[in-house]
C-alpha cells in the first residue's frame, strides 16, 4: 500500500506524522475548548435570565 | 452596490453576533473543502507522484513543508491587518480574531521549522543551520510565543489587545523577512523561491522551477492549508468572542450582587 520511499523512507513518514500529528492537535483543541465555552456561556446565561 | 457601499458592508461583521450568526453559517463549508482539498492533495502527492530525480521520496516533504510555510508568513499578515483595525476603529472581533489566529501561526511555523529540518538532515547534512531564512523563521517563532504569552499576562483586555498589536507591529518585520531573507542575503543554504514566483508559474523565467507533476496537487494542499486556516479562524475567533461575553456577563453579575 505504501510506495517505496527508499533510503528516504524514515524522513519522510516522520514529517507527515509530526506534520499530520500537529494539525490533528491544533484542530482537537480548538473544538475541545470551542465546546466548553460555548457550554458555559449557555450556563452562565441561563442562571442571569433565571435571577433576573 | 458600489466598492465603497461593499467596504463599509464589511464593518458589519465587527458586531459579534452577526459574526457568530454568519461565521456559523459558512464554517461547514470551510471544514469540509479544507478535509477534501487536504484529504486528495495529501494522497495525490505522497501515493501518486514519482521520487525527484535529486532529491528521491523527500520530495513529498514539499506537500507539507510549503503551505505550513505560506500559512505561518500569512498567518501573521492577518494578525497584522486585525491589530491594525484594533488600532485604528478599536472593533473587539478584529483584535479578538488575531489572538484566535496566533496558536494556528504557531503550529504552521512548528511544522515549517520540522519538516523543514527533518528534510533538511538528508539533503544539506545537517538539521539546522543559521540561514537567513532558517533564523527569520525561528524569530517569526518566537515572536507568536511572544504574542501569545502577552496575551496571557496581562488582565485587561484592552490594554493586552494594544500591547499585542504593537508587538504585531514590530514583529511583521520578520513575517516579512521570512519570505523574502533568500533574496536579501543573497547565501545560505534554503533555495530561493519555486513555487510562488509569477515567472516560474507562467514559465517566462529561466530558473529551475517546480516541475506540474509536483506542481498540482502541491496547489490542492496549499488551498487546503488555506480553507483550514480560515475555518481554523472562524471557530476560534467565536470561542474568543463567547469567553469575552463570559467574563462581562460574570463582572455584570458580581456588581448586581
Amino acid at each position: 500500500m505504501i510506495p517505496d520511499l527508499g533510503k528516504y523512507a524514515d524522513t519522510v513518514l516522520w514529517s507527515y506524522v509530526v506534520s499530520i500529528g500537529l494539525l490533528i492537535v491544533l484542530v482537537g483543541f480548538s473544538v475541545i475548548r470551542g465546546r466548553k465555552v460555548r457550554a458555559e456561556m449557555e450556563k452562565v446565561e441561563q442562571r442571569m435570565t433565571r435571577n433576573g | 452596490m458600489s466598492i465603497a457601499a461593499k467596504a463599509n458592508a464589511l464593518w458589519e461583521y465587527a458586531n459579534p453576533r452577526k459574526f457568530l450568526a454568519t461565521s456559523e453559517r459558512v464554517l461547514p463549508f470551510f471544514w469540509i473543502t479544507s478535509g477534501a482539498c487536504l484529504v486528495v492533495g495529501l494522497v495525490w502527492g505522497f501515493f501518486f507522484t514519482p521520487d525527484d530525480y535529486k532529491q528521491g521520496s523527500t520530495v513529498k516533504i514539499i506537500y507539507l513543508h510549503v503551505p505550513a510555510a505560506l500559512m505561518a508568513i500569512n498567518c501573521w499578515l492577518m494578525m497584522l491587518a486585525t491589530s491594525l483595525v484594533w488600532l485604528v476603529r478599536r472593533h473587539h472581533v478584529s483584535a479578538l480574531a488575531a489572538r484566535a489566529a496566533a496558536p494556528i501561526g504557531i503550529v504552521m511555523t512548528l511544522i515549517a521549522l520540522a519538516t523543514g529540518a527533518i528534510w533538511g538532515q538528508p539533503m544539506w547534512g545537517t538539521w539546522w543551520a543559521w540561514d537567513p531564512r532558517l533564523t527569520s523563521f525561528l524569530i517569526l517563532f518566537l515572536f507568536y510565543l511572544g504574542y501569545v504569552a502577552l496575551w496571557e499576562a496581562i488582565e485587561d483586555s484592552d490594554t493586552a489587545a494594544d500591547l499585542t498589536s504593537v508587538l504585531c507591529l514590530v514583529g511583521s518585520v520578520f513575517a516579512i523577512l521570512s519570505r523574502y531573507a533568500v533574496n536579501f542575503w543573497n547565501q545560505g543554504l534554503h533555495q530561493g523561491a519555486s513555487v510562488m514566483r509569477a515567472g516560474a508559474i507562467t514559465g517566462t523565467d529561466t530558473e529551475e522551477k517546480v516541475s506540474n507533476i509536483y506542481f498540482y496537487p502541491l496547489l490542492l494542499c496549499i488551498v487546503g492549508f488555506v480553507l483550514l486556516f480560515i475555518a481554523l479562524v472562524l471557530y476560534r475567533t467565536g470561542t474568543e468572542i463567547r469567553a469575552r461575553r463570559i467574563k462581562a456577563l460574570l463582572t455584570r453579575e458580581r456588581v448586581n450582587g
